[in-house]
């Protein structure tokens, strides 16, 4: 098997990502998309360690999560608050910021 | 370093070729689940496997740290934060944009095979590998480590900050300001005692007739003056039409005791 499987795998990953944030309504379902295109972002920077024999890429994946935990933080927290307000959690109903 | 090059081993390849396409159906399941929850379960079973393929790839650590921050700690807040707004929240199928779904599904199907054109010409070097296998060879998290809190130590000062600051924004924003003051103890009873002229009773119910009278809870307990005390009863009960009236339980009790069994 070449190593260049996983990075096919991590591309696959990150269509099917991005593809979750472009057709879903529900925005914790969005939300999940994001994660997973930030997942095989991780999966292609461990690899690429692996095969550059440089542990740069597997410091870069690590600081991609903490980033990632935090931005789940606030991100959560933005949808818990929208839905109190608009009793809602479809992307489709956010348009408050609309003039 | 391994001058011959990293050899992929077999069962690194099968673990691949088990785990990889297993992956992509469950990520596919988050593209076509109907319920959040389950594509949030979708989601929880691709992180997983994504360890296992990290603690493959040399990178045990991260496997880790994978298995505890994604799958414990992120999943976890999502499956919080699902419970919260609703598990039954589902999608809208009214299209605020005309067509929106085809052209997202166009525009994922490009994304996919400009990924893949890209990674299919590119030239990758020769795969050298972490010397992961090597008893001479420095461990991972040491290594790790060591690049972690040297050359990057600046980054993780900041990434520190950065947790810190998120927490507090999650704090700030989630935080609800009390519109009516505080129920506590105290204003519960005052509240009661102020509701008395409207027949509020202060003290609690009478018990109903259990023991006294029969083994069952249906039956009123007598007054002192010998009448039935229709509070006792549960109200539940009362609405049904299920409770005994009082007069009837001596004579069911008697059918139902056995003649030694009887008080005097």
């Amino acid at each position: 098997m070449d190593i260049t499987n996983y990075v096919v795998l991590a591309a696959a990953l990150f269509a099917i990502g991005a593809t979750t944030v472009l057709l879903r309504r529900n925005a914790i379902v969005v939300f999940m998309g994001v994660e997973l295109m930030l997942n095989a972002t991780n999966l292609a920077f461990v690899t690429f360690a692996r095969l550059h024999g440089d542990l740069t890429g597997q410091v870069l994946a690590f600081f991609v999560m903490v980033v990632a935990a935090a931005e789940v933080v606030v991100g959560l927290a933005i949808i818990v608050t929208i839905f109190r307000t608009r009793r809602s959690a479809s992307v489709d109903d956010v348009n408050l910021l609309k003039g | 370093m391994n001058p011959a090059g990293l050899v992929i081993s077999t069962g690194e390849t099968v673990l691949f070729w088990v785990i990889a396409p297993l992956m992509v159906l469950a990520a596919l399941g988050l593209l076509f689940v109907k319920r959040a929850v389950h594509a949030a379960m979708c989601l929880v079973f691709v992180m997983v496997s994504m360890a296992v393929l990290y603690i493959a790839q040399e990178a045990p650590f991260l496997g880790v740290v994978q298995v505890v921050v994604y799958t414990g700690a992120v999943m976890m807040l999502f499956l919080f934060v699902l419970m919260l707004v609703g598990v039954d929240a589902s999608d809208s199928l009214t299209e605020t944009i005309r067509g929106q779904r085809w052209i997202g599904l166009l525009i994922g199907l490009g994304l996919a095979v400009v990924l893949g054109s890209v990674v299919a010409r590119a030239a990758f070097p020769p795969a050298v590998g972490l010397n992961g296998g090597d008893p001479g060879g420095v461990a991972n998290p040491q290594a790790l480590a060591r690049v972690l809190f040297g050359d990057y130590v600046v980054a993780m000062e900041a990434v520190g900050v950065l947790l810190v600051t998120a927490a507090v924004g999650a704090l700030v924003l989630t935080h609800r300001r009390r519109l009516t003051p505080k129920q506590n103890q105290r204003s519960v009873a005052d509240a009661r005692i102020k509701a008395l002229p409207d027949g509020v009773v202060l003290t609690p119910l009478p018990s109903p007739g259990v023991y006294a009278r029969s083994n069952a809870m249906d039956t009123p307990a007598l007054g002192p003056d010998g009448e039935q005390v229709p509070q006792s009863v549960s109200r539940v009960l009362r609405i049904r039409g299920q409770e005994r009236p009082a007069p009837h339980v001596p004579a069911d009790e008697l059918v139902h005791t056995p003649e030694s069994e009887r008080d005097a």
